[in-house]
Parts: C-alpha cells; sequence; structure tokens
C-alpha cells in the first residue's frame, strides 16, 4: 500500500479517538516543549555570561602586585610593588597592544545636599577603550589633564542619577573629599554585572587620584591588552615575567605579579554554562522519555483494542508489513504532531521566560531539529513494539476478538 | 481444472496440555467454478477448520490445496494475503465492517490493500460493487446507521468489489431475521445466476436449501455431499432412527 494511503488510515484512527489522541500527545507535547525550553535557558544563560565577559574586553590581562600562592599566603611585607615606570616600560613590550594603568579608591561625592559613595578610579582612557565602554556625553580626560593632575571626573550612570536625577551633569561641579571636580563626561548604562555595579563608578585621571585623593606611589593594577584573543594567554606570560625580573623577584609565587586574563574566564564560563545547558536538556529529556512511554502504552492499548479491525484487514489482504507500516505510522504521527505544538510551546515558554530574565529569545534551529527528530525517534522507538505485536496477529483469531 | 481441489487435507491442533485434536481427518472436495454450495455439520465438525483452510487463513497440517490452479497450502503469510485480496472474498456472520467507517470506504479496503492508487477508480469501483448489492445510495452512512441486513450487504459489496473467483460467507445470515436472511440469500442467488462461485457455512436447513450443492461433515469427515434436499434427507433420517 502507497505510503499516503497508510498515512491517511493512521490520521482516520487518530481522528476517531480525539481525546486519547490529544492526551497521548500531551506526554509528548511536554517533553519537547521542555527540551526546547530548557536549552532556550541555556543558550539565553550563555549569552549573558558572554556579553558579561566581553564587556570586560576579551584580549585583556589584569596585572596585580604581591600575588601569594599556596603556603605563601599573608603578606609578610617584602612583595613588589607596582609603579608608574613599570607601566610606561611594560607598554613598550611589541606584545602588548595598549595598557593602562588603575588606581581605584572608595569615596564619598557630594553635589548640593547630595552625597553619594561608589567606587573611584583612576587611570587613562585607554582603560575605557579597552572596555569599548561609550561615552554618553561630554568627554573622557585628555593627556594634558593627566598630566597636569586636573580635578576633573567622569561619571557612571548611577553616580548620575542619585546625585542629578535626569539633569546632564556634563559642566557641574562636584566634591571628592572636599575639593572640587568638574564633571567632563557621563558613561553609558552598563547594567550590574558580576563583576560589580559598574555604573556606581567615577573615573578621574591616575595622576589626580596618586597626587590628591589617595597620596600614593604605586599603582594597584595594570590593564594590558593584547593583540588578539589567541595572544592572551602569552602576554600574560611574558608581562608577568617582565615585571618579576624587573624587580628581581625570586620566588614569583610569594609576592610576585599575579595576572589573571579574560579569554580564560571566558572560556570557563562557556564550559560552565555548557554543562548548565546538559543538565537542563538532560532533565527535561526524561519527560520526553516518560511521553513515549505513554505513546506505547497507548498503542498497545489500541492494538488489542482494534484486534478485530486488524482481522478485518488481514482478511481482505493487508500483509504483516501494512499493519505493521499503518501502527508505526499511527505513532509518528502522534509523536511528530506532539513534537510540532511541544516546540510552539517551548517557544513560547522560551519567550516568557527571556522577558522576564533579560535575555534575548534564543531558540536555535538545531534545538528544533534535535526536538523534531527526538520526537519522531520516539515514534519509531515506542512505536515499533505494539506495531510489530498488531502484525503479528493471527488473522483468525483476530477476527474472533469480541 | 476445477476451481477449488482439497486433497487429503488434515488438521491436527495441538492444545495447550499437548493433546491433539484432529479436527479435519483428511478430506478431499473438489469445487468447479460457479457452483453455489453450502457447508453444514455440528459444532466441532471440521467444517469452521475448512473455511479456513479455503479462506487462506489456516494452513492444514498435511494435504493440497489447489486454487484456481495454484498450490496454496504451503504459501507464506504475505501470499496468502495477496491470495485473499485477489481472489477471495470473506462474508462473515458478525459482518466485520470498521466502525465509523463509511460504507464506500468499507467497501474500498480491499482496493487498498490491491494497491489501487488511483481515488477515482477506487471510488467508481466500490459504488459500483455497492449498487449492485442495492446500497449505491447509502454509501456515505457508517455501520451503526445501517441495519443488520444492509450491514451484510455492505459486507458483500466488499467481497465482490476485487472480482474474486471465490466467496466464502461463514454462517452469513446467522445474525439476521428472516425476512432479511431472504433479502441477503435472493443476493448470493442473484449472484449466483451470474456465474459467482460461493461457498457459506450454515445451520439453517432453509438456507442450504437455497444453495445447490450441500456438503455435510461429521467428526472431521464429510459424510454427506450432492443435492440439498438428499442431503438435508439423510440428516432428517438420521435424527429420526
Amino acid at each position: 500500500m502507497s505510503p499516503i494511503l497508510t498515512f491517511r488510515i493512521a490520521l482516520k484512527a487518530l481522528t476517531a479517538n480525539k481525546l486519547r489522541t490529544l492526551l497521548t500527545m500531551l506526554g509528548i507535547i511536554i517533553g519537547v516543549g521542555a527540551v526546547i525550553a530548557m536549552l532556550s535557558i541555556g543558550s539565553g544563560a550563555r549569552y549573558m555570561v558572554e556579553q558579561r565577559i566581553q564587556s570586560l574586553g576579551t584580549n585583556a590581562v589584569f596585572i596585580w602586585p604581591g600575588h601569594r600562592r599556596g603556603r605563601n599566603r599573608g603578606a609578610d611585607g617584602n612583595e613588589a610593588r607596582l609603579t608608574v615606570e613599570d607601566w610606561q616600560a611594560l607598554e613598550k613590550l611589541p606584545e602588548v597592544a595598549a595598557a593602562a594603568p588603575i588606581v581605584p579608591t572608595g569615596g564619598e561625592i557630594v553635589y548640593g545636599n547630595a552625597n553619594w559613595s561608589c567606587t573611584i578610579y583612576g587611570t587613562t582612557p585607554v582603560y575605557i577603550y579597552q572596555k569599548d565602554w561609550p561615552v554618553a556625553s561630554g568627554r573622557l580626560f585628555n593627556d594634558r589633564e593627566i598630566q597636569s593632575a586636573d580635578n576633573v571626573a567622569v561619571i557612571g550612570e548611577q553616580v548620575r542619577k542619585e546625585l542629578f536625577g535626569s539633569a546632564d551633569p556634563v559642566g557641574e561641579t562636584i566634591r571628592i573629599k572636599n575639593r572640587p571636580y568638574k564633571v567632563i563626561g557621563l558613561m553609558t548604562e552598563m547594567g550590574v554585572s558580576g563583576y560589580g555595579n559598574k555604573d556606581n563608578t567615577v573615573f578621574v585621571p591616575y595622576t589626580t587620584l596618586m597626587k590628591k585623593l589617595q597620596r600614593t606611589e604605586y599603582l594597584r593594577f595594570l590593564s594590558l591588552s593584547a593583540h588578539s584573543r589567541e595572544e592572551v594567554k602569552r602576554l600574560e606570560k611574558v608581562a608577568v615575567d617582565f615585571l618579576n625580573q624587573r624587580h628581581n623577584i625570586e620566588d614569583p609565587d610569594n609576592g610576585g605579579f599575579g595576572a589573571f586574563n579574560q579569554a580564560e574566564a571566558t572560556e570557563a564560563a562557556d564550559k560552565s554554562t555548557a554543562i548548565f545547558t546538559m543538565l537542563l536538556g538532560g532533565i527535561a529529556s526524561i519527560s520526553l522519555v516518560v511521553g513515549g512511554i505513554g505513546i506505547m502504552n497507548i498503542m498497545l492499548v489500541s492494538v488489542t483494542e482494534r484486534t478485530r479491525e486488524i482481522g478485518i484487514r488481514m482478511a481482505v489482504g493487508a500483509r504483516g508489513r501494512d499493519i505493521l507500516a499503518q501502527f508505526l505510522v499511527e505513532a509518528m504521527v502522534l509523536s511528530l504532531l506532539g513534537g510540532a505544538a511541544g516546540i510552539l510551546l517551548g517557544s513560547g515558554l522560551a519567550r516568557i521566560i527571556a522577558s522576564f530574565a533579560g535575555w534575548p529569545p534564543i531558540v536555535s534551529a538545531g534545538s528544533v531539529a534535535l526536538a523534531f527528530g527526538t520526537s519522531a525517534g520516539i515514534g519509531i522507538f515506542f512505536g515499533f513494539y505494539p506495531a510489530y505485536a498488531a502484525s503479528k496477529l493471527d488473522p483468525i483469531e483476530a477476527l474472533r476478538h469480541e | 481444472m476445477s476451481l477449488v481441489e482439497l486433497k487429503n487435507i488434515r488438521r491436527v491442533y495441538r492444545s495447550a496440555g499437548g493433546v491433539e485434536v484432529q479436527a479435519v481427518k483428511g478430506i478431499d472436495l473438489v469445487i468447479e467454478a460457479g457452483e453455489f454450495v453450502a457447508i453444514m455439520g455440528p459444532s466441532g465438525s471440521g467444517k469452521s477448520t475448512t473455511m479456513n483452510t479455503l479462506g487462506c487463513l489456516d494452513r492444514p497440517t498435511s494435504g493440497s490445496y489447489l486454487l484456481d490452479g495454484q498450490e496454496v497450502a504451503r504459501m507464506n503469510r504475505d501470499e496468502w494475503a495477496r491470495i485473499r485480496n485477489q481472489k477471495l472474498g470473506f462474508v462473515f456472520q458478525g459482518f466485520n465492517l470498521l466502525a465509523r467507517t463509511t460504507a464506500l470506504e468499507n467497501v474500498e479496503l480491499p482496493l487498498l490493500y490491491q494497491g489501487v492508487k488511483s481515488t477515482k477508480e477506487r471510488k467508481e469501483r466500490a459504488l459500483e460493487a455497492l449498487a449492485s448489492v442495492g446500497l449505491a445510495e447509502r454509501s456515505h452512512h457508517v455501520p451503526s446507521q445501517m441495519s443488520g441486513g444492509e450491514q451484510q450487504r455492505v459486507a458483500i459489496a466488499r467481497a465482490l468489489v476485487t472480482r474474486p473467483v471465490l466467496i466464502l460467507a461463514d454462517e452469513p445470515t446467522g445474525n439476521l431475521d428472516t425476512k432479511t436472511s431472504d433479502e441477503v440469500m435472493e443476493l448470493f442467488e442473484s449472484l449466483h445466476q451470474q456465474g459467482q462461485t460461493i461457498v457459506l457455512v450454515t445451520h439453517e436447513p432453509d438456507v442450504a436449501l437455497k444453495c445447490r450443492r450441500v456438503i455435510l461433515f461429521r467428526d472431521g469427515l464429510i459424510i454427506g455431499d450432492g443435492d440439498p434436499g438428499e442431503v438435508l434427507g439423510t440428516i432428517a433420517k438420521g435424527v429420526i432412527s
């Protein structure tokens, strides 16, 4: 018998008992829907993590002094200190694409009657370029302002909100540690990330911070960037070795220079979100298997219930393989229709979850294909035994069946 | 060449306890094309087994069955399905129509398994068969909307649609009242007039009298074969004596 006719017979049998067909499909609908939604949550989470890490600059290497490892924990006063000269020397290395000094401090910002605590970074515009962080209005400080340690500040969105409301802060004067600073720029909103609230930040020239706010001769960190993501690891090693040598450090693990790079953090985060996605998908697949068992159960019931029909079909000339095909196609139509409905349900769920979580609803073609393929596979796998049992019935016995 | 030639057919059933039961104990039977035959006999006499053998539904333990010149007793299941589809037509006591399926679709069923691809051709042939049993105008009714007599006529149309060489009817009037039973027998009679070979199993002498030949079974053997009046006469005598 032709496949189209087999398909039509299967469809007829399924529409003959609509409620049961729907309930059977529900198992697959929920299973496929869950898989699609879970994979979408995984993709969304991965997207968020990648966004976050990219905002730190994927080519960046962070350098700090006083690195200790293992039994060397605890400062003993002989660790290296990072100087402006170290930074300028490093900048000349061919492996370094750009380098920025970072000196952080906490402080209270006052504007009129309002005051607000935030993190103050002394740095150069290079650091902000490395983060690929745009200015919303105004500008960053220039070389001249850095050279003469001017009282200029670029503020983050949250600081603006707390002190100025919705007004434009550029050109206003704020006070930090009782000295007036001119606001020359406002950063765009970055949102809360895994590494702190970036919007609650004020940037001033590193010279200003070192001379006027903290009175220190040392830098706290260096932010280096490599020429490409592939060179990040090499840069990390070159920079650390260079600094350790420069400071005559004998034991790098005891007060030497440490480094941290975003590329590795990205990889680690990708790996953990991949595991997270697999875990979610795995849990959801269990419901898919349960749905498949539901199909098998109903198909077995259906074969028993329709034994007489099978006998009639055999009497008028259906071969075993015709009966097998009929029931197999029935199971597959069940699971494929269920799968299609499940994909719709899953996509809807993904959309809803995404709108709550604030990530784009990612339903990849891959996960849809996977879900569809799996439901077809379930139809064949769980439909085969009942169909085979039906095809092996004895027509005489089947016709006698009440 | 005869249409049906059974030679020394034996059928032994082995029960679960290992006891062997001989349902048919070596029968020979020849049926010519165009015959209208009734098979009678008490239950357990082997008539149902013989019908199943004729219908390529049950494999005899030994013996040969030539149908339309072909040895079919040793064919496999698929070949049997093809023989049933192309050469045989079945009519059952319980009608055995597919529920929730229209008369037309029920009659089309054998054509589907025959692989008649054209929907138009299937429909035309099914309608033609329904018309020949006088049910053309009821083609879109489902079995539950029809009387027993109508359902049986749909079943006969289904048996006829493939133009089989042999129609096998297993107690076709068993579930019908006298009037509809007569109607069904008139239908068989008219098919017989058109040259259709028909073999039916019945318990009712009235039905058997309407056939041209009666074969009487008892204890797995044929004990009477011939003119309905004569054979039924021997039954009557047996009952009296």
